[in-house]
């Protein structure tokens, strides 16, 4: 029998762990190391609730709920300054702690400090949009909800964005393969045949490392292709010299002759 | 011949036959000849007048972001040279800041200024290809052809030393792997030269024509609370009145260093925005004359030293045992960074280009998302159109210098 | 199931001998290529850089046109991913005969580096092609060796060929 190998991550993994190896940690400091910062969380925990707050490689990091989202970005536009919401995506948890952790980016203009708000939510848990709140969220989320399948109320228009109209699956959740299950290999001669040419267009060669024989014998002697069944072993292949025109010349040219080009010798 | 058996049959889906109103569906379908690369815009005219319009997005997603998380981080590296293709350095640039970020190296400053020098560069490239075709579609049709040939001395520059001319991978995490050829430098005080006086002329073929002041003044405009709103960054939003420039708000590798200005509009519409191109182009060019004298002075360490990382140069490669041993680990296996989260931008030609790695300690990502400045400049869009003629929608979308290879990765 | 055995120096079916009608028609078809613009992604821009100063395309009696209708070739520069597939078949139906194809680029040929699950693995799995050009982006000059390539090709056919390509329903 086969061996069972889990499905929930099928991404490339490397072969070769290290027994002994302790993966180190990104430093992470108090906000209080920052004034800033140090304001900034003051504010945000008088009002929400914030689970954790540090700060990674120069930029808060803080933790709301999932049902505050909108308010917290109210909040952080009004208030204290973080006028934009540069990037909005999610992060796919579902085998580790079954959810979605989605993370918004803003910036500040004024005190130029970008702050992420991140929030966890469950894989069939639904979240607010923050189109009211910021305008580029229309097409962040309808990305969000085609990637991963993030279930989002109150969008204007919710429907695929970057995958076509009736693509099955959603593209970058873990279990997804790369190079996409079988409604994926086949949608595009489905779509423009039907499934009964699937045996005559053949599937498709993802082998990067794929030699078909009569490419490599034929097919690469580009500018040097002879007739099929010619023997082309060593020492007994026919002579064929590049030649920019047919033997007898085209009518109405003069016969370009290769010996007669002149070769510039700088650019001009 | 026989028509080839297929599925696809004709549909008119802009002919509504008995429709009492004006309103006409358009498709501008995912193939158009400006440049710009697969959109569909489905617009709703009323006359010649835009009601509601509807961009379509998507026909050039090649799943770049799970490529990111199937491949080794120096594996990705020629991937996201894919994205904004005009300017491959500078994609690989912000890449590799994001990676050395949350490695917490430095990179040596030689290796610095020659990354500098080739996003400069790549800057310069971007917006003139982005006047070739914005007055390709406008209709100055001879602008294209000059400020072609003007690229391909830049382009000469780039293959004399990246080797390729539009896809350059020759920026590693850790610096650049090879020095500059002898004569580069002064080739580069060459073309610059050159690309000034060129860039009069385009200036004097522009920017006082009636023609093109009348297609461009008033069309498309941004207010500050639109840019704001939706993400803008880079020229769209400078152009709108904010003073909002990366290199100089919050800068990033040599940038405190050199001295240059930055063009800002105060009108949002598409004129402002390209006279802030023509005028950045003059401020590249002060950058990089800045950067070849610091070239001169600098001392010739390229790579950054972290052998848990990085591997060695190759004279210690090819010598030393430890060195190819672990230069083989890294290559076949991938160098493993701590774990964590990092969001780096830097400034591209196109506005903010951001690269968020989320990495659990293993050599693949776990997560790495690309930000684009394209695709929030083509939701705005939906926004922005409504109330123009049609004519000013092909102005519209060539003076927002979208690329397609960002918007959908 | 695809056609390995064709023989590019033989024209499909047709004996080879042509006649002067025969070489006078493709002697024009051969040196008035009008090409679709149908540029996707990078090599797009290889290919505007071909039609521009330095690597003239237009000596070659190209002109690129806008519309199916009235365009010979179709160079397709670029990734073709799932979801333009339809539209690749159909401005190649709407393109009237004769037309040819010019693959150019690692994704046009067989899906480049992208070997994900958007991305077409080969153009001709809808399309049947008659030239590939190798390279991410190849350079103009390729693309112009591609472009005589075709020329080559099309002086040695009969101009009542019976479609023969290398793959294709």
């Amino acid at each position: 029998m086969r061996k069972y190998t889990p499905k929930h991550d099928v991404q490339h993994k490397s072969y070769f762990n290290d027994r002994f190896y302790v993966t180190p940690q990104t430093p992470k400091k108090n906000p209080n190391e920052d004034e800033v910062y140090s304001k900034d969380v003051e504010a945000l925990e008088n009002k929400f609730e914030i689970s954790k707050s540090y700060i990674e490689i120069d930029e808060l990091v803080v933790y709301i709920n999932a049902q505050d989202n909108v308010s917290v970005l109210t909040f952080l536009r009004d208030e204290l300054e973080y006028e934009m919401l540069m990037e909005m995506s999610a992060i796919d948890y579902i085998a580790q702690r079954g959810g979605f952790e989605i993370f918004y980016e803003m910036l500040s203009l004024t005190k130029r400090k970008r702050l992420r708000v991140k929030t966890f939510i469950r894989q069939k848990q639904t979240i607010e949009s923050v189109y009211d709140v910021f305008k580029m969220a229309n097409w962040a989320e309808r990305e969000m909800y085609d990637m991963y399948g993030v279930k989002i109320l109150n969008h204007p228009n919710m429907k695929r964005i970057l995958m076509p109209d009736d693509w099955y699956d959603y593209p970058l959740r873990k279990t997804y393969p790369l190079i996409g299950d079988e409604t994926a290999q086949w949608y595009e001669v489905d779509k423009v045949f039907g499934k009964e040419y699937r045996d005559v267009i053949g599937p498709e060669i993802r082998d990067c490392a794929n030699i078909d024989r009569y490419d490599t014998e034929r097919f690469s002697r580009l500018g040097h292709e002879v007739p099929y069944g010619t023997d082309i072993s060593d020492g007994k292949e026919p002579d064929t010299p590049i030649s920019y025109q047919e033997e007898g010349g085209v009518p109405l040219y003069r016969k370009l002759k290769p010996e007669d080009s002149v070769t510039i010798k700088e650019k001009r | 011949m026989q028509q080839s058996v297929n599925r696809l049959k004709p549909f008119f889906e802009n002919i509504h036959f008995e429709r009492e109103d004006n309103a006409m569906m358009v498709n501008f379908g995912p193939q158009h000849p400006s440049a710009h690369g697969q959109m569909r815009l489905m617009l709703e005219l009323k006359g010649e007048e835009v009601v509601k319009a509807r961009p379509g997005v998507g026909y050039l997603h090649r799943g770049m972001e799970k490529m990111g998380e199937n491949m080794i981080y120096n594996e990705f590296l020629p991937t996201t040279d894919r994205m904004d293709y005009i300017a491959s350095t500078s994609n690989n640039y912000g890449y590799a800041l994001a990676v050395e970020k949350l490695l917490g190296i430095e990179v040596p400053r030689r290796g610095e200024i020659i990354r500098t020098m080739l996003v400069e560069l790549n800057r310069m490239i971007s917006h003139v290809f982005w006047l070739a075709c914005h007055a390709l579609d406008v209709g100055a049709m001879s602008v294209f052809l000059y400020t072609f040939r003007d690229r391909e001395f830049a382009m000469d520059l780039i293959e004399d030393y990246c080797g390729a001319r539009l896809t350059h991978s020759t920026v590693r995490i850790g610096g650049v792997p090879l020095d500059l050829p002898e004569d580069w430098c002064d080739k580069l005080e060459a073309y610059l030269k050159n690309q000034e006086i060129e860039t009069a002329k385009y200036e004097g073929l522009l920017t006082e024509n009636r023609i093109w002041r009348m297609r461009l003044e008033n069309v498309g405009v941004i207010n500050e609370q639109m840019a704001k709103t939706w993400a803008c960054s880079g020229i769209v939003l400078r152009a709108s009145g904010v003073k909002w420039d990366l290199r100089r708000e919050m800068p990033y590798g040599l940038y405190p260093e050199l001295d240059f200005d930055v063009p800002i509009a105060s009108t949002g519409d598409a004129y402002g925005r390209y006279k802030c191109h023509m005028k950045e182009l003059g401020e590249t060019t002060k950058i990089l004359r800045q950067l070849i004298t610091m070239y001169k002075k600098s001392d010739s360490a390229l790579m950054a030293h972290a052998p848990e990382y990085i591997s060695a140069t190759k004279e210690d490669i090819m010598t030393q045992n430890y060195s190819l041993m672990q230069h083989f680990v890294l290559v076949t296996q991938g160098m493993r960074p701590p774990k964590g989260e990092v969001y780096v931008a830097t400034e591209s030609p196109k506005g903010e280009l951001g690269f968020m790695i989320v990495s659990d300690g293993s050599p693949y990502a776990y997560k790495m998302k690309l930000r684009a400045p394209s695709f929030w400049h083509t939701g705005l869009l939906e926004d922005l159109l409504p109330g123009h003629q049609l004519a000013d929608v092909v102005t519209i979308i060539g003076n927002l210098n979208v690329v397609f290879g960002e918007i959908d990765r | 199931m695809a056609q390995h055995k064709v023989n590019y120096l033989q024209d499909g079916g047709a004996p080879i001998a042509l006649t002067t009608v025969d070489k006078l028609v493709n002697w024009g078809r051969s040196n008035s290529l009008w090409p679709l613009t149908y540029g996707l992604a990078c090599c797009a821009i290889e290919m505007m850089a071909t039609g521009a100063s330095r690597y003239d395309f237009d000596r070659f009696g190209t002109i690129f046109r806008a519309s199916p209708r009235q365009a010979d070739v179709i160079v397709v520069a670029g990734t073709l991913t799932k979801k333009h597939a339809e539209f690749m078949r159909r401005l190649y139906d709407q393109m009237p005969d004769p037309k040819w194809v010019i693959s150019m680029g690692s994704c046009a040929n067989t899906g480049g580096m992208f070997n994900t699950y958007a991305t077409v693995q080969g153009v001709d799995r809808i399309i049947p092609v008659d030239i590939y050009l190798p390279g991410c982006a190849p350079r103009p000059e390729t693309l112009q060796y591609a472009l005589m390539t075709l020329q080559k090709k099309i002086r040695r056919e009969s101009i009542f060929r019976s479609i023969k390509k290398k793959r294709l329903v």
